[in-house]
C-alpha cells in the first residue's frame, strides 16, 4: 500500500550482514519531484539504503514500493534501472577507457539495451542533441573526446551525474555528489540538482552541511540503520537526539 | 558536432589493416609464384604453407582478443573450439580418402585397426563437404552457447571462469584421446588426400587454401572491427573495466559476455577448419591445455585490446617459434614463457603498445589501456 503522491516508499527494510543490521526496520518515503537529503554518521546505513533501492543489495526483509506501486525488492539492478531509478555512486564510477561522449552515449535511455539492438544501433540526431545538451549542462563540452579516466575528480563526478541524467530516471539516487569538489563546483552542483528536481525526485546523501543547507527542503537523519528524525534543516539541527548522535563526531551540527 | 570515433586513431588502424592485408593477400602469393625457383626473393611453398597456418592462428587469436582484450573474459579453452572446427573438417577430409587409404577400405584407417566395422552415426553428416564446413562452425558455436550460458548465467567470472575453461580444455583433450570416441585417439586424423577433387599435395591447392585463409582472416577482422566499433563494443569495454557499474546503465553483462564468447568460438572453429587441410593432421595434442594457453600468449604479446595486435602476436610468436626451434629446440618453452612474463610485466600493451609508443605517439586507443583491477560485484 503506497500512499498518494509517493514515488518511493520503503517499509520496514532490514539488511542483515551476519547479525549486523545495516538497516533496521527502516521506513523512508519520498514524494514526486522532491529533493530529499539524507544525512547521518558513518555506518548509519545511508549508502546501504540506496543500494537496496537500486537493486545492488537485497534486503533481508521489508518492502520497497516505487512509482505506481511497483515492488523493487527481488528485482535485479538492470530492471530497476530500466524502471527509472538512476544511481550516482559515492566514488565516481565512470568508464575510464571510454571517452566522455561514449560514457554518455552508453548511459542514454534507449528502448532496448540488448546485444543486437546495441550492436546495430546508430545515434539519432535527437540523441546527439541530447548528449550535447548534457555536455553543456555538466561543463564537459571541451572534453567530449577525452578519456574519462583522464578527467579530474570533480569532472568525473559531473560526468557521472550527466550519465544518470541521460537515463531519464524518475528517481535519482545521488551518493555524496560534492566530495572532492571546490566550493564553486559544489555550488554549481547544488544548482544543477535543484533544477533537476523540478522534473524528477532526487535523494541525495551528503555530509557537507553548507551544501545541505543550500539545497535541502526536507532532511532525513539516519542512524544505526533507522530514521531518527525528519524535517527542515533548522528543525533537524535543533533536535536533541540528532545532536547527541553527532556529538563529538563531525563538524556537521554546528 | 562531436563524433563518436577518434578519427586519427581510426585512420592509423585502417592504414595498418590495408598494409598488412595487402602483404598477406597479394605480395606473399606473388612472391611464391613469380620469382624464379632459385631466386632469393622466392617464397617457398613450405614457407607459404607455414604462413597459412599462422594466419589460421591469427583468426583464433582475434576471437580471444574480443573476449579477453575487449570484454575482460579470459578463456583458457579456445583450443577446444579450434579443435571442434578442425575435427569436423578432418572428419570430412578423412572420409574423402576413400579407397586410397592404407587398408583400401572406405572407412578411415584408424577405424580399421581399432576394429570398427561400420561408420559411427555421428560421422554421417561429414560425408558431405557442407556438412564439414557447417559442422566446423556450428559445433563450436552451439557448444559455446551452452557452456557460456551455464557459466555466465551463474555469474562465474574472472579467474574462476579462466580455470573452468582450462578444465574444459583438459577434459576435451582426455575425451579426444580415447579410442572409444571414434576420432582416431592419440593419432588423430591424418593422411588426407583431397578436398572437392583438389589434391592437397598439389602446391596450387595449398596456394588456394592460403588465399582462402587470408580472405577468412580479413572477413574475421572486419567482423570483429564492426563489433568493436559499435556501441556494443563500448559496452564490452565498459564490462571489462567495471562490470558492476554496467548494470546501472541498464545493460545485462552476462548476455554480452555470452555473445562475444560465442563469436570467438565460431572464429576458433573457422580457424580449425582452415588449419586442417593445410597442415594435414589434427591430433588431441593440438586442442588441449597447452595450445589453449598459447593463444593467450599470442594475444598478450601482440597487444590485447587491439585487433591488429592479436593478428600480429599470432604471426610473430609462431614465426619466432619456427625460426628458434631450428636453433634451440629444447629452449622454446622457456623462451615462450619468458616472453609472456616480460610482456605482461614490462609491456602490458604488447607489440602494438611498443610500436605506438615509439613511432606513432599519442594516447593509447580506447581499447588498449589495461583496466585497473577492480573489486567485482559484491557489496
Amino acid at each position: 500500500m503506497s500512499a498518494e503522491g509517493l514515488i518511493l516508499n520503503c517499509e520496514n527494510v532490514v539488511v542483515d550482514y551476519d547479525g549486523f543490521k545495516a538497516l533496521n526496520n527502516c521506513n523512508f518515503s519520498v514524494h514526486y519531484n522532491e529533493l530529499r537529503v539524507v544525512i547521518g554518521p558513518n555506518g548509519a546505513g545511508k549508502t546501504t539504503l540506496l543500494d537496496c533501492i537500486c537493486g545492488k543489495t537485497k534486503p533481508s526483509s521489508g518492502k520497497i514500493a516505487f512509482g505506481n506501486n511497483i515492488e523493487l525488492v527481488g528485482k535485479n539492478a538492470e530492471d530497476i534501472t530500466k524502471l527509472g531509478v538512476g544511481r550516482k555512486f559515492q566514488a565516481p564510477s565512470v568508464y575510464g577507457n571510454l571517452t566522455v561522449w561514449q560514457n554518455l552515449d552508453l548511459s542514454l535511455k534507449r528502448a532496448s539495451k540488448g546485444v543486437f539492438p546495441t550492436l546495430m544501433g546508430k545515434s539519432t540526431p535527437a540523441e546527439r542533441e541530447r548528449i550535447n545538451d548534457t555536455l553543456n549542462t555538466i561543463g564537459l563540452t571541451q572534453d567530449a573526446h577525452s578519456r574519462a579516466g583522464s578527467l579530474s575528480h570533480g569532472q568525473k563526478q559531473w560526468l557521472e551525474i550527466g550519465m544518470v541524467i541521460l537515463q531519464d530516471p524518475s528517481l535519482l539516487l545521488v551518493d555524496e555528489p560534492v566530495a572532492g569538489m571546490s566550493d564553486k563546483e559544489t555550488e554549481q552542483t547544488g544548482r544543477l540538482l535543484q533544477t533537476l528536481s523540478e522534473k524528477q525526485a532526487i535523494v541525495v546523501i551528503e555530509h557537507d552541511m553548507d551544501f545541505v543547507r543550500q539545497i535541502a527542503r526536507i532532511v532525513t537523519v539516519l542512524a544505526e540503520g533507522t530514521v531518527i528524525c525528519e524535517g527542515t534543516v533548522e528543525h533537524v539541527q535543533a533536535d536533541q537526539h540528532v545532536r547527541e548522535i553527532y556529538l563529538g563526531r563531525a563538524k556537521v551540527a554546528h | 558536432m562531436p563524433e563518436q570515433i577518434q578519427p586519427q586513431q581510426d585512420s592509423r588502424e585502417t592504414l595498418s589493416f590495408y598494409v598488412v592485408g595487402a602483404i598477406f593477400l597479394i605480395v606473399m602469393p606473388l612472391l611464391n609464384v613469380l620469382p624464379a625457383e632459385d631466386s632469393w626473393l622466392r617464397l617457398s611453398d613450405f614457407r607459404l604453407n607455414q604462413f597459412g597456418k599462422f594466419l589460421c592462428f591469427a583468426i583464433l587469436a582475434l576471437g580471444l582478443d574480443l573476449t579477453w582484450g575487449y570484454c575482460g573474459v579470459l578463456s583458457m579453452g579456445q583450443g577446444v573450439f579450434f579443435g571442434f572446427g578442425a575435427y569436423c573438417m578432418g572428419m570430412y577430409l578423412a572420409l574423402q580418402i576413400g579407397k586410397e587409404s592404407v587398408y583400401g577400405s572406405d572407412l578411415p584407417d584408424f577405424m580399421v585397426w581399432t576394429q570398427v566395422k561400420e561408420l559411427p552415426f555421428f560421422w554421417y553428416p561429414f560425408k558431405s563437404f557442407w556438412g564439414g564446413i557447417l559442422g566446423a562452425i556450428l559445433v563450436p558455436v552451439i557448444f559455446a552457447t551452452i557452456f557460456g550460458f551455464l557459466a555466465f548465467r551463474s555469474r562465474i567470472k574472472g579467474v574462476y571462469f579462466a580455470i573452468i575453461t582450462q578444465a574444459l580444455a583438459f577434459a576435451a583433450w582426455l575425451v579426444f584421446n580415447r579410442n572409444e570416441t571414434r576420432l582416431g585417439g592419440t593419432n588423430g586424423l591424418t593422411d588426407f588426400k583431397q578436398v572437392l577433387g583438389f589434391r592437397l599435395s598439389d602446391p596450387s591447392t595449398q596456394l588456394g587454401l592460403y588465399i582462402l585463409t587470408v580472405l577468412a582472416l580479413i572477413a574475421s577482422f572486419l567482423l570483429c572491427r564492426w563489433i568493436v566499433a559499435s556501441r556494443a563494443g563500448k559496452v564490452l569495454i565498459a564490462i571489462r573495466d567495471s562490470e558492476s557499474r554496467v548494470t546501472f546503465s541498464g545493460y545485462t553483462p552476462w548476455v554480452y559476455k555470452l555473445f562475444v564468447f560465442v563469436v570467438a568460438a565460431g572464429l576458433a572453429g573457422l580457424a580449425g577448419m582452415l588449419y586442417v587441410p593445410q597442415v594435414g593432421i589434427i591430433t588431441p595434442a593440438q586442442i588441449g591445455v597447452l595450445p589453449s594457453l598459447e593463444v593467450v600468449i599470442w594475444v598478450a604479446v601482440g597487444g590485447r585490446g587491439t585487433l591488429i595486435g592479436a593478428v600480429l602476436g599470432a604471426v610473430v610468436v609462431n614465426f619466432g617459434r619456427s625460426v628458434l626451434t631450428n636453433y634451440f629446440p629444447e629452449a622454446w618453452p622457456f623462451i615462450l614463457g619468458g616472453l609472456f612474463v616480460v610482456v605482461v610485466t614490462m609491456f602490458p600493451d604488447g607489440l602494438v603498445g611498443i610500436i605506438r609508443k615509439f613511432f606513432a605517439g599519442g594516447p593509447p586507443a580506447a581499447g588498449l589501456a589495461m583496466p585497473k583491477p577492480q573489486p567485482q560485484g559484491g557489496r
